[in-house]
């Protein structure tokens, strides 16, 4: 049914760290491989080795530039999947309830079997989270790996979608984000988590980490200045290298 | 938007069919026997060849009858409802007129009431979709329901009807145009919002996530013909309204009504054409690009 | 509530089979688990990819790279069986033969030479991880020219590291990151280290810690970073020397350290007139000498409990003897580096040199802590604690690929070793077998005997001009000139020059090419248009003026096209190898480590690993280390080797499971499971340092004892930092006139001026310059390794070709928009590319990324692959000579002291163009030896 669970059991989502992320595709190239080998059908690649080679990916990293009114233009990688908004407008709109929202997690996923390929969903994502894969002709999106996170044939530890499971730089975390006493719901509050989009009011259950300030370090002391000479040349300062050796 | 000539074609030729569809189940034109036939079988050329048109987009055609089952949330199912209850009332219907020279007037207006309702689902499953502001409207509706009242009105032979509802599918039309034009700026949708990196600075697409193209750019992100988009309004318009009007106006002929019906056709086409190709996916905002 | 959802399965099998061994997608060599599934016919295939969580490097991580390793081991450009050259060379025209003609042909080119001369065999490699190997080989051959890709990657790094402090950064040390407070990075080109870099400065993140990012391009670990400085290109020494002038000068410096572990207090002879003049005073045994300050007394620096004076200056005869903290606070405390005096070279303003100046030394000294180990230092004295600095440093290839790179990476160790950040908790850490000084490595060989072995290794560490690889007659011995009054202290050779040079028959001509995995005649080159005409260049009889070219690759690269004859190599998951305690192991800070590589899948082609063949190979040419007492091949293969061969008795390639039964760790004799013992223990080896010896390695008695017993040392070998590296020095007094061995005269005033014994910074050879006035630069795609990605059908989309990367204020004065294209040109070439704009990129220069633009027809890539028609190289605009000068000779374009390829010194201007269908110059086609790829790709292992 694409009706929507009044509520679920767990938000299990992503809370990605964008003042971490350092823009190595490591986690769009583990989802590739993850999901090309596992849940439903592969993800396909279309002229893979030709003038416009184009694959189907479930996640993708932008990345941006910005400007601050002083300073120097930053740069801020921005890695993009499916959000398993708590409204997800992909669901709703789906004609064969192959879109659906789990209600004991909230992982959004598609049934493949029952999908006829219309693409709606993808329409109504504004995040861009859903690709049509050309090869099957079924939408593909982020599974949070569901085949990972229950899987009694992996250890605990690997108990997590793939993408987390690979990020050299620790920049992506995975965790119940319903739950407010979670490292993931911490992390948020701590570090001001927020929605992309809110205007949508999908409510995404995946959040993102802002950069943390940057170009802060202050170039003069208003207390002392800096580095205070001990002698303005060598051979002052070989004056006080000797007193300064004999208290040592 | 990518103009997909499928959908195009679907939510044009449909539209038209169950307009026609629309004004033979009120009765207009009560015609009977073989002349009812040949209403009859354009409407249902028009509104089944456009339903088949619309599966031409579809990954998994085989598997088009589950769309049925969604009723309760999904616009695009209730329109596979709509349009089936529709067909099979208005057979019924025009099995009467045809064979039997009935005119059963519930079956009609029940048939008829549906027609307009597939046209109206057709629309919402187009005006529900939040993340294209321009078609995120009430003025999407009504535009699609005018157009198609308006194109059967002419397809039925109803001449007074037709000129009116022309000129005031017309109208909304240039409405729905003008009004669209601001839905982008009004969602208060920006890069800003999008990656909500806006309070560091002014906020600029870098590099894209991939060199090549995907397929949400193919089917979102379709900037081409734009710049010619105030000239095809006009074209649009002329066809679809001014053209036929003019036509209506002149002393009836079939070579006449012929053609403001090829006219408003195109003209419909273009305007459709010109949905697609100008709205724009939020998404495209990821990308940098509109 | 009635919500309806199919039932999944949650535990599907991930794989049938987990095998786990070494990633070869770049330099890093991380862990990876291969999973296993076997296919509709039973055949076991590669699945997925994913990092090992048990392995020292990657902890379970894998880059990009890695994990799209299974579309790089079923790439359609993998060669299928050996081939021979039939067409024209750059033509790509050859036909397949079997292996045992392609060994016989090889063997008839390089017989011959062996027995006649062997020097006319040039062995270079490329992104070999296997160089104790083939160096042996090469050895063994007789030639002295051999070398790896070091010359044209980082030479300078390398070199300036184990000159000063014994240990390089790199694969070599990393940061104390549980420590540290403050990380400072320095340079373009963020690869080395890949992934621990990256799980490094997402640890310190965490914590919060400050990451400043010295480099003109944000991208990447810049974008990252809390503070970028985008600094003007090639003046990262002239930053730091400044820093140290304001540390000096605000008395901000660790001179306990300093005195203890560092040659600041070693006596320098100052008697201008002394053959000795600049050099070390020594005692008898060679020791360097320093006043105790505690008894006044002169002795050598490693007495029980002396106690060096930074201060205290000695009279021998007249001639004072002066510590060389004293040169330091002359050179540095001058007014030539106060930030004032430097800020606009760097495009820094002064004030912010001095904030970054005043943040290190607040970290380093006000943060500074204790850990509660105690240790015991090489003068017996004992250290209740370990003081920790929590300042790190790391520095990528951009300030060495500079022709004054390697003054510049010893400015940054100096800068490292004046706050007494190097080998403490919060630091820079060595991993084994580093620290090593430079006097512990090898020196270069060049001894030549026709149908002997050369009389040693061919690379090291030159300690002055008595070491250079100078035939009799002073000429090069070498063919790429290393070892030379041009580049004396070369120590990983000049890979960059050898084409050159053999086309030029300067210093002599050569027979035979041989090379592995270096693509040559396209991204590995400069002037790569020019190197392709070298390669296919005919004398006046018609013949090559190479005369023979041989080619090992597992992949259809464009250096294929220019051998003659191809030895096709395997996939990485196809290969036995070892990632050597001798070579460059995957140690951490705490650990020594090796690892290994084996077949977790047989070919499918017909190819064999590389080090099999010249296994194969040696023992054909009869060379001592690869025939038995018989005569027959010693080692069947490379696996052989790697478990049998011992370079001194009980030490191997592999450091684990040694011994009969496999319990003895470094030392002991070959276990013939140990491959075994390897792959059951995750395809690595892992031995930790124990707690108190973790830091302050290079003097710490229990560090220097574990080394020993581990056999990465015969005797404990404790150091002194050189802070004045006196080998240097010692050219400069050549370079004065003293000693036997002269440079040539037009070589003294430039060996004078750069080889100064302490850090300096110069301005780079700008003849020629005029009126090129924006540095162009490269970089290397995280998810791409060179040109190898550009076949793998999943990093392809990543990055399917490069735009040039223009800062804004030269997209405005040029009148440039996205999308735009625009003429490059520089004082050698001229191509013509798209551009894009960036605002977050120094002023006056432009970037963009490594090895993306592809020759048609190579890599299986179709003719109208981006890579072939938008994608580009800057390599076209660098020349490997400097202009020439009017003297007739041919300067190289490297760094004087180590012949690193000075790729980042580029020049050039640029202007509009009008749109182009494809990027210029165009490389007419080569023919493709392997089939066509696939259209579309939809993998999955069970079908």
């Amino acid at each position: 049914m694409t009706e929507l669970p009044l509520q679920t059991r767990k938000k299990l989502g992503l809370v990605i760290d964008l003042d971490t992320c350092v823009g190595c595709h490591a986690c769009v190239i583990s989802c590739k491989g993850w999901n090309t080998e596992n849940y439903g059908v592969p993800l396909s690649d279309q002229d893979a080795y030709g003038a416009a080679p184009s694959g189907t990916f479930l996640n993708r990293v932008h990345s941006y530039e910005v400007q601050p009114d002083t300073g120097p233009a930053q740069l801020v990688h921005f890695p993009k999947s499916c959000l398993h908004c708590e409204d997800a407008p992909c669901v709703t709109v789906c004609p064969t309830g192959a879109s659906y929202k789990r209600v004991e997690d909230g992982i959004v996923l598609v049934n493949e079997s029952d999908c006829i390929g219309c693409s709606l969903c993808a329409w109504a994502c504004p995040y861009g989270a859903r690709e049509l894969d050309q090869a099957a002709g079924v939408m593909k999106k982020c599974t949070l790996c569901v085949d990972r996170i229950y899987n009694d044939n992996l250890p605990q530890e690997d108990r997590i979608p793939a993408c987390v499971r690979t990020c050299p730089s620790g920049a992506r975390h995975f965790g119940d984000l319903g739950d407010p006493d979670s490292d993931v719901s911490q992390l948020v509050a701590d570090r001001g988590g927020v929605d992309l989009m809110p205007e949508m009011g999908t409510k995404p259950v995946n959040k993102y980490l802002p950069p943390r300030p940057k170009d802060q370090m202050p170039d003069i002391d208003v207390l002392a200045p800096f580095l205070a000479p001990v002698a303005t040349e060598a051979k002052g300062f070989l004056g006080w290298l000797d007193r300064t050796l004999d208290k040592i | 938007m990518h103009p997909a000539p499928s959908v195009i074609f679907f939510s044009v030729f449909s539209g038209l069919g169950f307009g026609l569809l629309f004004w033979l189940g009120l009765g207009w034109p009560s015609s009977t026997g073989v002349v009812a036939f040949v209403f009859f079988a354009i409407a249902y050329l028009l509104a089944v060849g456009g339903l088949i048109a619309s599966t031409f987009h579809l990954g998994q055609p085989k598997r088009a009858l589950k769309a049925f089952s969604q009723w309760k949330t999904s616009w695009l199912s209730r329109e596979a409802i709509c349009a089936v209850a529709a067909l099979i009332l208005m057979a019924v219907y025009g099995a009467g007129a045809v064979f039997y020279n009935q005119h059963w007037r519930v079956i009609g207006v029940l048939g008829g009431l549906l027609s307009l309702g597939t046209v109206f689902t057709t629309s919402m499953i187009y005006a529900q979709i939040k993340a294209v502001p321009r078609w995120h409207m009430p003025l999407t509706p009504l535009n699609f329901l005018s157009l198609s009242v308006a194109g059967g009105a002419l397809l039925a032979g109803q001449v007074t009807w037709a000129l009116w509802l022309i000129a005031i599918a017309g109208g909304i039309q240039l409405a729905t145009w003008v009004i669209g034009d601001t839905r982008f700026a009004a969602s208060g949708t920006t890069l800003a919002s999008a990656t909500q990196l806006g309070g560091i600075g002014q906020v600029r697409a870098f590099e894209p996530p991939h060199t090549g193209t995907n397929f949400l750019l193919r089917e979102f992100v379709y900037v081409i013909g734009r710049k010619h988009a105030f000239k095809l309004r006009v074209i649009a318009l002329l066809l679809m309204c001014v053209v036929p009007v003019i036509l209506l106006l002149v002393p009836f002929s079939h070579m006449a009504g012929g053609l403001a019906v090829l006219a408003h056709v195109a003209g419909v086409l273009t305007a459709r054409w010109l949905f697609f190709a100008q709205a724009e996916h939020v998404v495209g905002l990821y990308y940098g690009k509109r | 509530m009635t919500h309806k959802q199919p039932v999944l399965d949650l535990s599907p099998p991930v794989s049938d089979e987990i095998r786990k061994t070494t990633c070869y997608m770049c330099a890093c060599r991380c862990g990876i688990n291969v999973h296993m599934k076997a296919n509709g016919d039973g055949d076991m295939k590669v699945a997925y990819i994913e990092g090992n969580r048990d392995h020292p490097i990657n902890k379970g991580v894998l880059c990009a790279k890695g994990s799209a390793g299974i579309m790089q081991h079923n790439a359609p450009a993998r060669l299928r069986k050996p081939l021979k050259r039939v067409g024209e060379r750059g033509s790509g025209e050859f036909e397949e033969i079997e292996w045992d003609e392609a060994l016989q042909i090889a063997t008839d080119w390089l017989a011959p030479i062996r027995a006649e001369a062997p020097e006319k065999l040039a062995f270079f490699t490329g992104r070999d991880q296997s160089q104790s190997f083939t160096s042996y080989w090469a050895q063994n051959f007789g030639t002295p020219n051999y070398a790896a890709h070091g010359g044209f990657c980082s030479v300078n790094m390398a070199a300036a590291g184990i000159y000063t402090m014994g240990g390089a950064f790199w694969e070599f040390g990393q940061p104390d990151w549980d420590h540290t407070k403050l990380f400072m990075l320095f340079g373009v080109a963020e690869d080395h280290d890949s992934n621990p870099i990256k799980m490094g400065i997402g640890k310190i993140k965490a914590r919060g810690a400050r990451v400043i990012g010295v480099n003109p391009i944000r991208t990447g670990y810049n974008a990252v970073a809390d503070d970028w400085v985008g600094i003007t290109p090639g003046t990262d020494g002239l930053f730091i020397l400044s820093m140290i002038h304001c540390l000096m000068k605000a008395g901000r410096i660790d001179l306990d350290y300093l005195a203890r572990f560092t040659d600041a207090p070693v006596l320098v002879n100052g008697d201008p007139a002394s053959p000795d003049f600049g050099l070390f005073l020594r005692d008898a045994n060679g020791n360097q000498q320093v006043i105790c300050r505690k008894t006044g007394t002169l002795t050598a620096f490693d007495q029980p409990g002396v106690r060096p004076d930074l201060s205290a200056t000695h009279v021998v005869g007249d001639i004072t003897h002066r510590p060389v903290f004293h040169h330091m606070a002359e050179k540095y405390l001058t007014e030539d580096y106060t930030p004032e005096a430097v800020a606009d070279r760097c495009g820094i303003p002064a004030k912010r040199i001095r904030a970054i100046a005043a943040e290190i030394a607040r970290v380093a000294f006000d943060e500074a802590f204790e850990l509660d180990h105690e240790w015991t230092d090489f003068r017996g004295d004992v250290h209740k604690t370990m003081t920790g600095r929590p300042v790190s440093f790391h520095a990528m290839r951009g300030i060495s690929a500079h022709a004054n790179g390697f003054q510049t990476c010893r400015a940054l160790h100096t800068l490292q070793i004046i706050l007494g950040t190097v080998e403490v908790p919060g630091g820079f850490r060595f991993k084994p077998p580093y620290p090593k000084p430079a006097t512990a490595h090898p020196k270069p060989h060049c001894g030549v005997t026709p149908g002997k072995p050369l009389d040693g290794p061919h690379l090291g560490f030159v300690q002055g001009p008595a070491d250079l690889a100078l035939k009799p007659d002073g000429s090069p011995a070498r063919i790429d000139k290393a070892f030379t009054w041009e580049n004396p202290m070369s120590a990983h050779g000049l890979m960059h020059m050898v084409i050159s040079n053999a086309h030029a028959g300067d210093p002599y001509k050569i027979d035979t090419l041989f090379l592995y995995m270096a693509n040559m005649s396209w991204n590995s080159s400069m002037n790569t248009g020019g190197v392709m005409q070298m390669l296919t260049d005919k004398d006046a009889s018609g013949d090559y003026v190479i005369p023979h070219v041989i080619y090992s690759d597992a992949y259809s690269s464009e250096m294929v096209a220019f051998a003659d004859l191809i030895l096709p190599d395997t996939t990485y998951l196809e290969r036995h190898d070892c990632i050597s305690l001798l070579d460059r192991p995957i140690s951490e800070a705490g650990a020594a480590a090796d690892a290994i590589r084996w077949p977790v899948v047989e070919p499918d082609r017909d190819v064999r690993g590389f080090q099999s063949v010249l296994c194969d190979l040696g023992a054909r040419l009869g060379l001592p280390g690869f025939v038995d007492d018989t005569g027959g091949q010693k080692y069947a293969d490379y696996a052989d080797y790697i478990v049998n061969h011992e370079r001194r008795p009980g030490i191997g390639p592999l450091a684990g499971f040694r011994g009969a039964d496999g319990t003895d760790t470094g030392h002991g004799a070959p276990n013939p499971d140990q491959l075994d013992r390897y792959i059951k223990n995750g395809g690595f080896f892992t031995h930790h340092i124990p707690d108190g010896a973790q830091y302050y390695k290079p003097w710490n008695t229990a560090y220097q004892d574990w080394a020993v017993q581990t056999g990465l040392f015969d005797a404990p070998q404790p150091y002194l930092f050189s802070l004045y590296a006196e080998p240097l020095r010692r050219f400069q007094l050549a370079a004065e006139g003293h000693g036997d061995r002269q440079p040539p005269d037009h070589l003294r005033a430039r060996i004078k001026h750069t080889m100064s014994p302490l850090p300096i910074w110069y301005e780079t050879d700008q003849q020629g310059n005029d009126g090129f006035t924006i540095t162009a630069l490269t970089q290397r795609p995280m998810a791409m390794y060179h040109s190898w990605g550009s076949q793998n059908a999943w990093l392809r989309q990543l990055h399917g070709h490069n735009p040039l990367y223009v800062p804004t204020k030269l997209m405005r004065e040029h009148g440039l928009s996205d999308g735009d294209w625009a003429r490059v040109t520089s004082p050698h070439g001229e191509i013509t590319v798209p551009v894009l704009e960036m605002a977050a990129l120094n002023d006056n220069t432009v970037w963009t990324w490594n090895a993306i633009g592809k020759r048609k027809g190579a890599w299986a890539l179709g003719d109208t692959a981006p890579e072939a028609t938008k994608g580009f190289l800057l390599n076209h605009l660098i020349h490997e000579l400097l202009p020439p000068k009017g003297d007739g000779l041919r300067w190289s374009n490297s760094d004087p002291i180590t012949g690193q390829a000075a790729w980042f010194d580029l020049k050039v201007k640029i202007e509009k163009a009008p749109a182009q269908s494809e990027s210029k110059p165009a490389t007419p086609k080569q023919k493709s030896p392997v089939p066509a790829a696939a259209r579309n790709l939809a993998w999955k292992t069970t079908d």
